[in-house]
């Protein structure tokens, strides 16, 4: 086998053979790369894709990106099924299989402790946003900056708009408080339903398209026995939250709770 | 609670955990696994790019 070799996981050897129609990076089917108790699911990737220049042109190349992601999610969810996998970095890339031969022996314990933490857990995510209000929309609220002759009729002097402009700030800066203090009970309640967590940086709507400001972006290693339990936790609070939006995605392979390094 | 009834993840989602979660291992790769977190940042501008319309909070954060 010529090529280089993505690494998408390390698992405990489950015995069950990956679907045959199962296509990974690069279109290629992965397969199992056996090292004592440890089982590498690797993939044959071309130099010219893969190797250190391409690679990195590539991963600035969204469209790339994005389906290489997609690539390597849907072997991690093959292998979620039948095991509890230990994802690996998006591209982890090596020359040939004695490469991660010698990665998996000389990681052996490490994997093997992770792996046994990892057992029968798998990964929701949870987040939190602040829906948008008309009151942020500028043309709204007459912001300053509309300049001479655009101010709003109603802001009759100069005092009342100063006021005006205050009691929105102080509106604003309330409603910023209570989505905070919601997002924080919330993830203390999850955190008890769970092992572990994780706090992600709150993602951009720019670059996530969803509406309104994410303020709490979470994981929790959950263990599937209990994972009815916590999707039904989440469901109850995002009752009665007005102004707010709760967001669940899962279940996902552990992959924010790896290492030490998370 | 299959991954068929799974609708599909969102890519921001799925970036999260591949670029920021995952075993990190050095040795033999062909690319430094570090370097590879450098790419939300150039995410980020490519979006802003394509998008001049919508404010972008990451400038708050800086």
């Amino acid at each position: 086998m010529s090529g280089l070799r993505y690494v998408y996981a390390v698992c405990r050897p489950f015995g069950t053979p990956l679907p045959a129609q199962l296509s990974g990076v690069a279109g290629v089917p992965p397969k199992q790369l056996v090292h004592h108790d440890l089982v590498a699911v690797v993939g044959q990737v071309p130099e010219e894709d893969f190797s250190e220049e391409p690679l990195r042109a590539h991963l600035e190349d969204l469209d790339w990106l994005g389906a290489t992601a997609r690539a390597h999610q849907n072997v991690i969810d093959a292998l979620t099924v039948v095991t509890s996998p230990l994802p690996l970095r998006l591209a982890t890339v090596f020359r040939d299989d004695s490469g991660v031969r010698t990665m998996m022996e000389e990681r052996e314990e490490t994997f093997l402790r992770t792996l046994d933490r990892l057992d029968g857990r798998v990964e929701w995510g949870v987040k939190v946003y602040s829906e948008p209000r008309d009151t942020e929309n500028p043309q709204a609220s007459g912001a300053p900056g509309d300049g001479p002759g655009s101010s709003p009729a109603k802001a009759a002097s100069g005092r009342d708009y100063l006021r005006r402009r205050r009691d929105q700030r102080k509106e604003s800066e309330e409603r910023w408080e209570r989505a905070e203090e919601f997002a924080r009970r919330l993830h203390e309640s999850l955190s008890e339903g769970a092992e572990d967590t994780r706090i992600h940086a709150p993602q951009d709507s720019a670059l996530s398209g969803a509406p309104g400001r994410n303020i709490l972006n979470a994981a929790y290693l959950v263990p599937r026995t209990e994972s009815e339990a916590f999707v039904e936790l989440v469901d109850r609070t995002k009752d009665d939250t007005p102004g707010l939006r709760v967001e669940l995605t899962g279940p996902w392979a552990a992959y924010s709770f790896t290492g030490e390094d998370a | 609670m299959t991954v068929v009834e799974r609708r599909e993840v969102a890519l921001v989602d799925l970036l999260d955990r591949l670029l920021a979660g995952g075993v990190v291992i050095t040795g033999d790769l062909t690319l430094r696994i570090a370097d590879v977190d450098l790419v939300r940042i150039d995410l980020n501008a490519l979006i802003s790019s394509v998008n001049e319309n919508v404010p972008a909070p990451w400038e708050e954060m800086l």
